[in-house]
């Protein structure tokens, strides 16, 4: 198991187990909100936290789920748009994305909760 | 008493995000403005601030947006700044000081800063716009990031082939160019009688046009245009007429003839309005209405304000109005006032230096003319002379003169006897010139950069010109003052006893080690690191992972430990993932292995299946002599490779990719050696390697070179009696060189040893994403030939045994089909769920595409079907 700090969590919805998500990758998921369903790109650091965003990049709609990261930012593939996954801010002048609620309760399930 | 952190600060309201307003922004915290202000920018651009003046470069392909912003978002939050980027302002409530924007939000201010910029001047012409009012299709203006995003856009598709532009000043002549840059035929109409007329005489304007036209645009001069043609089919502009009847074809038109001030917001807002919202010295605006209710606290700067009657249309003007403003906003220098500014420029206009300072030619019967002209070589020089002063200069294709011409022209310095040393040190060297210059003298226009500046910035600690670059952003627009700047740095670092350093991380392997590739490859083997995150551990900073380095170090540790290499999948760009090349809507290109170009009817048969049972969305010969499947699902690829079962052509990797060949003997009646052959077994042994930079090789028959090989990384002809040339460093992509001949062989055989120890000799010393065409002249031909053919470091035996090592460890990552490395490598639904931009759907048989229900099977776009399981997944709980 990773050293995720868990909270007996049982909010949001459960979009995987984190095991599904190899470490320092992302994946995409569709949670249903009141409101709809928005695309949350979940990421597994690799020293074991969890960071969401939204999925679609902002620049161009590029998958950030399939970008690569590290412990602060997300680089979208298709023109390496850099995110800060903590707040949301473009590190390289675009738009923000939206941060996602995201942790992982006791059983190794990751829950996401939109924003 | 209790009091926030705000009271007793003024609220400042800028409207206009631009490069006054921004440049304003910063010279307003350098004199502490946080302290005093509470400021809150409007504008409208969905950005935070970018070099307008970039946009160029962006347009020319050469710059990336990525590489034009001033101010990030971010830098905003980190300075206080209220920052409203994407909102507009429509009015200003005067009397109850409040700006009004276009969400009917009042925004409350003490004082207003109004720096709205210009827009593109569209003359009237017939058929420029639609119904609605907006612009027909394929015309656009050149003035913001989206305009020339949407411009890049248009000329890469490849759909369109001539462009007109209309006018020929210094924005059109540079959207010509780029636009040209992307195999557009470009046509620039300029109805005055000579290209930049505002800046140049008709001599000089001559001399440029020959420039311009020996890049292969056409230029009309005195030529009106009056209207625009439109195909009703495409529903976009077609082509332009002009007044005297021509028509010119066009599938894209731009329109730069001038600039109009934005001033509604100061009409509306009441404030006196000309060409441009009035000012006086402190960069006041005049109110309308003389309100008494205290003194008017709105200020224009920038290319929206009109100041002593003049309007200007470029930086150099504003940095000035920006320090000033700062100046009396702060109270730094109450009394700060600006006097205007003398209109001299230097660009870099469509590739051709030009600096233009006063008046460009003799105006009084007395004025002495000194011209220097060489048409063919692209240069034209002249000073004008008045009453013993220097009046005017204007300098095309050779501008080194300008920082020294602008120095005496500013201070009326007293000129030689003999007027043309003004232009060449005639029995003079033109060393010292930049020792000549004195503090105040403007070096970068682009930014307001002086001597004092960049002087300043040594004296403050800065050893590189880098540095310098970075710290006072000289020669960070168009570049031109790159040479003088350099030479500045080199000065005064050498004045003050130092010396003249680079800046480290530019010879760092990846940003996020500290090390160059020598000193981390002895680091990584001395510490046997074989995992990406092991070199941050060891090696990084704080051991900081870093997202943009990892790639570089996954192909260095492949190089290093062929065998021991641990794979960290997050440490692989997404094509390295997955196998295939992601393309712009997250689907994928697939490009089986296609040796030397030669297929086969049982191969193209098998493709042929894949890509109609898949919905291939095209399917295309490539440059690279195979055929690419565009399009294809992340969660269909290990199904197209098990269908196809063809090796991986690794063209997405930074690898070698191809041995493009020609045919060589067996048929072709020029042959002098079995070029097909050869480059079969020269990709069959390489294939897959990995390499600093991809690796692109061709074998041809003869010097006629068909299949480019004296262009490419590793080129081979045969030249006849069984001998065979190896060229390496050619290039023909965004560098075109013929490659340097490295030696002649006498045998197949001997080809492939020279080109096998030449990959693991570059995979050893490239730097990462040094092609070869920048490899090799870095350590010259004959270095190379040295090391490689002589043996002249005793290395031969090694670089033979690692690359064979390397040769023995491929295998095909297409069979990962049968054991992906990880759950959801390719099923999960990674791909965003909403609908994209979609590759162009392209013919299977006949434009337009098969039909969807005429395919074989039944297709699931990849839109429906993450949707559904990834509603599954999100139900799953
Ligand atoms: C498919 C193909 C165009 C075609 O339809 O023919 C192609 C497609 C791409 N090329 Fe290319 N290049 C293709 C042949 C070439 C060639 C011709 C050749 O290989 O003989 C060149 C000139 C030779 C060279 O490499 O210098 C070429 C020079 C480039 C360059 C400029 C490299 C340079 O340093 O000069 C880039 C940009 C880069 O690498 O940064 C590039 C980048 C690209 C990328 C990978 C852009 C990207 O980063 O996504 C394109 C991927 C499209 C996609 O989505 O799949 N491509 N590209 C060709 C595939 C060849 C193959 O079978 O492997
Ligand atoms: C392609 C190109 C190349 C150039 N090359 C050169 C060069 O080589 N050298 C040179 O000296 N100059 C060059 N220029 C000119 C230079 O870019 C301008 O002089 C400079 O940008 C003007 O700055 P500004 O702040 O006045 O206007 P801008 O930079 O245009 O900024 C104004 C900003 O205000 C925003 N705005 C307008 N109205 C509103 C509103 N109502 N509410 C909110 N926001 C609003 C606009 O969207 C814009 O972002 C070039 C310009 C272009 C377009
Ligand atoms: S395939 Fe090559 S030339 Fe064509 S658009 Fe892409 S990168 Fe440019
Ligand atoms: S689509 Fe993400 S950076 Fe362009």
């Amino acid at each position: 198991m990773t050293a995720t700090t868990t909270s007996g969590t049982t909010a949001g919805v459960r979009v995987a187990a984190l095991a599904e998500i190899p470490p320092g990758e992302g994946r995409a998921y569709v949670v249903p909100t009141g409101a709809g369903e928005v695309q949350v790109a979940v990421f597994h650091h690799r020293d074991g936290r969890v960071s969401a965003v939204d999925a679609v990049c902002p620049h161009s709609g590029g998958p950030l789920a399939d970008g690569q990261i590290d412990s602060c930012v997300v680089v979208c593939p298709l023109h390496l748009n850099t995110w800060d996954l903590r707040t949301g801010a473009s590190t390289s002048g675009q738009a923000p994305v939206r941060v996602h609620g995201v942790a992982v309760d006791d059983d190794g399930g990751v829950r996401v909760t939109p924003r | 008493m209790h009091m926030t952190k705000d009271v007793g600060k003024r609220r400042l309201v800028l409207v206009g995000n631009g490069m006054a307003g921004a440049r304003l922004l910063e010279e307003l915290l350098e004199r502490g403005a946080s302290e005093q202000f509470q400021v809150t920018v409007f504008g409208d651009e969905p950005y935070g601030n970018y070099n307008r003046i970039m946009l160029s470069h962006v347009l020319a392909g050469e710059d990336g947006e990525e590489s034009i912003y001033l101010n990030e978002l971010g830098w905003y939050a980190d300075n206080g700044i209220e920052l409203r980027s994407g909102v507009r302002v429509e009015d200003v409530d005067l009397p109850a000081r409040e700006v009004v924007d276009a969400d009917g939000g009042r925004t409350p201010y003490d004082v207003l800063v109004i720096a709205t910029g210009s827009s593109p001047h569209f003359p009237p012409m017939d058929g420029l716009r639609r119904e609605d009012g907006s612009l027909l299709p394929g015309v656009s203006g050149f003035r913001s990031l989206d305009e020339t995003r949407a411009m890049l856009e248009e000329a890469r598709s490849g759909a369109h082939e001539r462009a007109v532009v209309i006018g020929g000043g210094l924005l059109g002549l540079e959207a010509a160019k780029g636009l040209q840059n992307h195999g557009l035929d470009v046509t620039v109409v300029h109805s005055p009688a000579h290209l930049m007329n505002q800046q140049l005489d008709a001599d000089a304007g001559a001399v440029l046009r020959r420039s311009i036209e020996e890049a292969g645009i056409t230029v009309v001069t005195g030529a009106r245009t009056t209207g625009l043609t439109a195909c009703t089919e495409k529903g976009r502009v077609s082509g332009v007429v002009l007044k005297d009847g021509r028509v010119f074809e066009a599938d894209m038109v731009v329109v730069t003839a001038g600039i109009r001030p934005n001033t509604d917001v100061g009409l509306r807002a009441g404030l006196v309005v000309e060409r441009g919202i009035v000012v006086d010295d402190q960069m006041l605006c005049v109110d309308q209405a003389r309100t008494t209710a205290g003194p008017s606290a709105v200020y224009a700067l920038g290319e929206c304000a009109q100041h002593r009657g003049e309007t200007y249309g470029l930086v150099a003007p504003l940095w000035e109005q920006a320090a000033v403003l700062a100046d009396v906003l702060t109270g730094a220098d109450p009394d700060a006032a600006y006097h205007g500014s003398r209109t001299s420029t230097k660009l870099k206009v469509a590739g051709v230096d030009v600096a233009a300072i006063g008046q460009s030619g003799p105006e009084h019967p007395d004025d002495e003319h000194v011209v220097f002209s060489d048409v063919r070589r692209g240069l034209y020089q002249s000073v004008v002379v008045r009453d013993g002063r220097l009046v005017g200069a204007t300098l095309l294709g050779d501008t080194r003169k300008t920082a020294a011409l602008q120095q005496v022209f500013d201070r009326g310095l007293p000129l030689p006897e003999q007027r043309v040393e003004l232009l060449f040190d005639v029995g003079a060297t033109t060393e010292g010139s930049v020792e000549d210059l004195a503090d105040d003298a403007q070096v970068c226009n682009c930014n307001g950069v002086t001597k004092g500046d960049i002087c300043g910035a040594v004296a403050g600690g800065c050893s590189s010109v880098k540095g310098v670059m970075d710290a006072t952003r000289a020669g960070k627009g168009c570049g031109s003052c790159k040479d003088v700047v350099g030479k500045i740095v080199e000065h005064a670092v050498a004045a003050g006893g130092g010396a003249l350093t680079e800046d480290p991380s530019v010879h760092w392997y990846v940003p996020g080690v500290p090390l160059r590739k020598d000193e981390l490859v002895a680091a990584v083997r001395a510490q046997h690191l074989t995992s990406v995150s092991q070199v941050f551990a060891a090696l990084a900073p704080g051991g900081a992972e870093d997202a943009k380095s990892k790639m570089g170090l996954t192909s260095l540790l492949r190089t290093l430990w062929p065998e021991e290499f641990v794979d960290e999948r997050d440490a692989r760009y997404i094509n390295d993932r997955v196998h295939a090349n992601i393309q712009r809507d997250g689907t994928f290109s697939v490009v089986p292995q296609m040796k030397g170009g030669v297929t086969t009817p049982e191969q193209l048969r098998k493709i042929a299946d894949v890509a109609e049972k898949y919905g291939v969305g095209m399917l295309k010969v490539t440059g690279g002599q195979r055929i690419d499947m565009l399009g294809v699902r992340k969660e269909d690829l290990p199904k197209v490779w098990e269908d196809l079962d063809m090796p991986s052509g690794y063209a997405y990797g930074k690898s070698m990719r191809t041995v493009k060949t020609c045919v060589g003997t067996d048929f072709c009646r020029f042959g002098l050696g079995d070029s097909t052959a050869l480059g079969i077994a020269i990709e069959e042994r390489f294939q897959g390697i990995e390499t600093p930079a991809k690796l692109k090789l061709g074998v041809v028959g003869c010097p006629r070179n068909c299949a480019e090989a004296y262009v490419k990384d590793v080129g081979v002809v045969a030249i006849g009696g069984g001998r065979w040339e190896v060229y390496v460093g050619g290039a023909a992509g965004a560098s075109v060189r013929k490659g340097d001949l490295l030696a002649t062989v006498d045998s197949p055989e001997a080809v492939i040893e020279l080109t096998g120890r030449f990959i693991q000799f570059y995979r050893t010393w490239g730097n990462w994403l040094e092609r070869t065409y920048d490899f090799v002249p870095r350590l010259s031909i004959e270095r190379v030939r040295l090391v490689l053919v002589e043996d002249s470091d005793g290395m031969c035996a090694q670089l033979d045994a690692e690359i064979e090592a390397a040769c023995a460890a491929y295998r095909d990552p297409w069979k990962e089909r049968d054991a992906p490395d990880a759950p959801g490598r390719f099923s999960a639904p990674a791909l965003p769920l909403l609908p994209l931009p979609v590759v162009p759907r392209r013919p299977m048989g006949a434009p337009g595409g098969t039909p969807r229900e005429q395919l074989p099977v039944e297709i699931v776009m990849p839109n429906e079907e993450a949707v559904v399981s990834g509603a599954m997944a999100g139900a799953q709980q």
